[in-house]
């Protein structure tokens, strides 16, 4: 560190490179995930570039570098209670935008969820002539051959289907 | 090693001027003394009665109160310049604490005194708004000149730097002003300082905090 102060840069980048273990040992206890203690050991590293001046070569350098890292950890954690506590997290609030197209996928989903609902209220013959007819969009022919059911009663049971779900999903209005 | 902390240290060791290391607190604390000391000495040279001074001085008791206030701003400096480096112990902010004990306790026998002798018409400001005036002109001042080398060091803690410098310019503001007070201290007195004090300590603190807060967010 001594020859650090007096500008010497290759043995600072040593003695920088030794010490993170050393860093990294002291602010683990007050932080769970790596990323954040690789976080916390880079803002102290910054400190001690800044107060480097401070470092008295007549006394040892690990109560410095150890007063150091823990004073900026705690620092770091005082700020992220600070930021938590002035921010709320609402996931809805990362999908709505200022453009209403933009939210499309949003109301289309919430739409369909109703709509899931309303099918699963049917009669059985119904929900199965608007699943093969509506939803997987197969001819008469083949949803006829699909059920074993006719071609007639499937229209039937699709009209009387549609009439349903308009009315469940309208709140029975028409 | 995580690659941006390598990456990190490279920038670092790059930008690595020689820098000029502080010189030993205690004989920082000891040149801004005495500067402070020698300036004093020609103020009260130059404007205090002295003759009144002797004759007040001659009381045991004013001696107990001037030695009291003295010793607070010394050791409150000096602490506030040990605190100022990161390896030294907290417990330096413990130091001015008996000196500053007994100044309030002889200052507050004083006002006890005045009260026997006065009752409660003694609570007149009179005065004592001249006092407060001085003990504010007087912090200023030295507060500004005070931080200014408190600050060299970077503090990490700086809020508590500066309240301990605060302490230290208004105990020596208090003690100054004891060469142009030509009364014992009344309880008015009393309360009047101790606010005065307090306001010091509170705006060289909160100058502190504010400035702590806008690097925190330039950040």
């Amino acid at each position: 560190m001594e020859a650090a102060q007096d500008g010497d840069r290759a043995a600072y980048e040593r003695l920088l490179r030794d010490i993170v273990p050393f860093l990294r040992a002291v602010v683990r206890p007050q932080h769970s995930a790596p990323d954040r203690i690789e976080e916390v050991v880079q803002e102290v590293l910054l400190t001690i570039h800044r107060v480097r001046h401070t470092y008295d070569p007549a006394r040892p350098i690990r109560p410095w570098l150890a007063a150091i890292a823990r004073r900026r950890s705690i620092d770091l954690l005082r700020r992220r209670a600070r930021t938590a506590a002035h921010e709320v997290f609402d996931d809805t609030a990362y999908e709505t935008f200022a453009d209403p197209g933009a939210n499309r996928s949003l109301e289309v989903s919430a739409a369909t969820e109703g709509l899931g609902e309303a099918i699963a209220g049917l009669t059985p013959p119904q929900r199965e002539a608007i699943e093969l007819l509506k939803l997987k969009e197969l001819s008469l022919a083949e949803a006829s051959s699909l059920s074993g059911k006719s071609i007639a009663a499937l229209k039937v049971n699709v009209h009387r289907a549609i009439k349903a779900l308009r009315q469940r999903l309208n709140g029975g209005e028409r | 090693m995580s690659g941006e902390t390598e990456r990190l240290i490279g920038r670092l060791a790059a930008a690595a001027e020689p820098v000029r290391r502080l010189r030993p607190p205690l004989l920082r604390a000891a040149l801004w003394l005495t500067s402070v000391a020698a300036l004093l000495s020609v103020a009260i040279l130059l404007f205090a009665d002295l003759h009144v001074f002797a004759v007040r001085a001659a009381s045991r008791k004013l001696d107990i109160e001037l030695a009291g206030t003295l010793l607070t701003g010394i050791l409150a400096v000096i602490a506030a310049f040990e605190l100022s480096l990161p390896d030294r112990s907290r417990a330096w902010a413990l130091l001015p604490l008996p000196t500053l004990a007994l100044w309030i306790l002889a200052s507050g026998y004083s006002c006890w005194r005045h009260w026997l002798a006065y009752g409660p018409d003694g609570w007149v400001i009179g005065e004592s708004a001249n006092c407060f005036r001085f003990i504010i002109g007087v912090s200023v001042p030295l507060a500004v000149s005070l931080i200014v080398l408190l600050r060299r060091a970077r503090p990490l803690a700086p809020v508590r730097v500066a309240a301990m410098g605060g302490l230290g310019v208004a105990a020596i503001a208090a003690f100054a002003l004891q060469f142009f007070h030509p009364f014992d201290v009344t309880f008015m007195d009393l309360g009047v300082h101790a606010a005065a004090v307090t306001i010091v300590v509170a705006a060289v603190a909160g100058a502190e905090r504010a400035a702590e807060r806008r690097r925190e967010r330039a950040r």
